[in-house]
């Protein structure tokens, strides 16, 4: 076993109290439910957790039409029906029409692996109190061949949510949680710097300013995100923009490339009015 | 100690649970944390708050429950209170009227200038006291009518460069669940009212009701379908709009735009002030293409859900007296639309985007509540997710 203890990755940069949150719930066991706002990187953490701790990593992405039982088991009922009206000898064996589910497939991999349950409140109401009972003892019965499966480890859950839907109380009270913040400069320019490490400082500052200038913005719908802010970066240094261009001149009002960041016509319009209106008081 | 914490946090009204309480025991029993309170506080948020609206609760009570405490242990962080944080604070605690005051009383710059200046001296009286602005009754804001417990600023000042601890930050001040809304918070609000029905074609495989019917059958498969899910819910939205609501415009539309686009069965139409004999859809037109309340009455059934939204100050005679309007000449007066909307949509709520503690100053409000039996809830998240749970209820 190498590494126990997560503290983020050369690709991922966690600040305290997540990789506190992240300790804490492998240690104990318990799932991890992550909250925040879109595009901070709530999926991706799963991703790293396994990579650092060097663990398997398994998805499951649920979906508004996903129900609890998908996760453990299904009987593929319709098959067995095809395959019996066929003649095929598969059909005597019931378990040749169970198909595993992600939540089965981590219980019975030999390390204890990383299983990510992704935007579970895409799903109906009632869908996490069907999973408490095998999320806490982490065992479920099989009705069709009467078996019962039983987790060889505990697997490191993590769950994300965009907060669509409340989920129950008594989910909330087995999960360890945490909220991830929207990062503040410094943080951002260390996220940066790990994924554009060769970014030239000055490049970064200003287009960290135009960020922050733009994230600030009252009454913007929808507000740029660190991946959105990664993107943008991108394509600032494919297009070789040089750091002055972001500063913006006299005529031009608005960061280049600006699509990367505002993704509503009305908010740039918003955008544009409000710099206009400063640049004047300015003159 | 740490039961005594336990107690205090559910007496603030953080929802922590015993079985919560012991997660953390047995986290700290198998020293998940190294010895600074700086991890223990993280892995106390962790493991006691699960909601992030709470996360401002949790700060003060750990703040107040813990202070002193953290010569226990090494390490401190040592950042300072920036001057534009006290200001951005500040500004989020202070409700329209205090910031009439402020203007009154020379503006902002003076104001903040004099805030300093007291701090300072306070600095001096009592050296190296950690003192909390509210709670040491000094707050040199109580001159001007400010809520002490309002600005609890943790620990004062930047040029002492005094330590802030990160619960002392309270970063998640304005996740608290009485702030004002944007459109996504509302549409999850808006999304309780779903209810799900099969309606309409039979479109989608009914998997059990096959595997049943055809071993019934037999053995010979017998397909079975039923029509796919969606949401039922039928809503009609009345706005209120022009003179007082206009200071409530970016609320109403953000409501308007999260409804539009939650549900499928909704219908809006426009008043002023009080809802007459007639209503538009569209306000350029409002005087030549009006509908008759009447229509709009015997049009949508007696399952539509009926969410009025509006500001209620008006002059008590727009709703109790004919031709009290200050439009034109109803023949009925408001409270007998009222009355027969109500009638119609037994399921109806009234929201009002002017804060709830006002409510009592202004007689019309009073009496629309009265009208409404109640059902009247301020336009804040808290108060949308308690109108919707009042639509939901049979009445």
């Amino acid at each position: 076993m190498s590494e126990s203890r997560f503290r983020g990755t050369d690709r991922y940069v966690a600040t305290d109290d997540l990789m506190m949150a992240v300790n804490a719930a492998v240690t104990l066991g318990r799932p991890l439910l992550v909250k925040g706002e879109p595009g901070t990187g709530k999926t991706q953490l799963a991703e790293e957790v396994a990579l650092a701790l060097n663990r398997p990593f398994l998805q499951w992405h649920i979906k508004s039409t996903t129900k609890a039982q998908q996760g453990l088991y299904e009987y593929d009922a319709v098959s067995r029906l095809r395959d019996s009206q066929l003649g095929d000898a598969r059909v005597h064996d019931i378990r040749n029409y169970i198909v595993k589910g992600k939540l089965w497939e981590a219980f019975t991999t030999e390390v204890q692996p990383v299983l990510l349950i992704d935007e579970i409140d895409k799903a109906d109401i009632e869908f996490p109190n069907d999973l408490l009972h095998e999320l806490d003892r982490m065992e479920f019965f099989v009705y069709e061949t009467r078996e019962v499966v039983k987790a060889h480890h505990r697997p490191i859950i993590i769950i994300t949510s965009n907060n669509e839907k409340e989920l129950p109380d008594a989910f909330l009270r087995r999960c360890f949680f945490h909220y991830i913040r929207f990062p503040d400069k410094d943080t951002m320019e260390r996220i940066i710097n790990v994924h554009y490490p060769n970014l030239k400082k000055r490049l970064l500052s200003e287009a960290l300013e135009a960020f922050f200038e733009i994230r600030d913005v009252p009454g913007l719908k929808k507000r740029p995100s660190t991946s959105e802010l990664l993107d943008w970066i991108k394509l600032l240094v494919a297009e070789e923009i040089p750091p002055e261009a972001l500063r913006g001149d006299q005529h031009k009002l608005i960061p280049p490339l600006y699509g990367a960041l505002l993704k509503n016509e009305q908010d740039v319009h918003l955008f544009e009015r409000l710099l206009f209106m400063s640049r004047r008081k300015r003159d | 100690m740490m039961t005594e914490f336990f107690l205090k946090l559910r007496k603030a009204g953080v929802p922590v649970t015993l079985t919560e309480f012991l997660t953390l025991l047995e986290a700290l029993s198998q020293r998940v944390t190294a010895h600074s309170i700086e991890e223990f506080y993280y892995l106390a948020r962790a493991a006691l708050v699960k909601d992030e609206r709470h996360y401002d609760r949790f700060d003060q009570v750990f703040g107040a429950h813990f202070k002193g405490l953290e010569t226990l242990f090494d390490q401190i962080v040592g950042v300072k209170v920036p001057v534009e944080w006290l200001h951005k604070l500040a500004e989020l605690t202070l409700s329209e009227e205090d910031k009439r005051l402020i203007e009154s009383l020379g503006g902002w710059e003076k104001l903040m200038e004099t805030f300093a200046q007291r701090l300072a001296e306070q600095e001096g009286r009592h050296q190296g006291g950690n003192k909390w602005i509210g709670t040491a009754g000094k707050s040199p804001f109580g001159a001007y009518g400010y809520n002490p417990e309002g600005i609890r600023i943790g620990q004062e000042e930047s040029r002492h460069r005094q330590a802030v601890k990160v619960w002392d930050r309270r970063e998640f001040r304005n996740l608290d669940d009485t702030v004002e809304l944007g459109t996504r918070n509302i549409k999850i609000a808006l999304r309780r009212l779903r209810r799900f029905a099969r309606e309409g074609a039979a479109e989608e495989l009914d998997l059990d009701d096959t595997i049943r019917s055809t071993a019934r059958n037999a053995g010979y498969l017998e397909l079975k379908m039923v029509p796919e899910r969606h949401n039922a819910v039928k809503v009609l939205l009345f706005l209120d709009v022009g003179g007082s609501m206009d200071d409530h415009v970016r609320v109403c539309e953000e409501l308007f735009s999260a409804a539009r686009t939650e549900f499928k069965h909704l219908e809006y139409f426009y008043f002023h002030n009080m809802v007459y004999e007639g209503l538009w859809k569209d306000n350029r037109r409002r005087y030549t293409e009006k509908t008759e309340t009447l229509t709009v009455l015997n049009t949508f059934g007696h399952d539509y859900k009926l969410i009025l939204v509006g500001d209620a100050t008006m002059s008590p005679y727009e709703i109790s007296y004919p031709g009290g309007s200050v439009e034109h000449f109803n023949p009925e007066a408001g409270d007998v639309w009222m009355s027969r909307l109500l009638a119609a949509y037994p399921r109806a709520i009234w929201l009002n985007p002017q804060p709830q503690n006002r409510w009592s100053y202004v007689p019309s409000i009073e009496m629309v509540r009265e009208l409404m039996g109640e059902r009247m809830f301020p336009l804040t998240l808290e108060g949308l997710e308690q109108g919707i749970r009042a639509l939901q209820r049979a009445r």
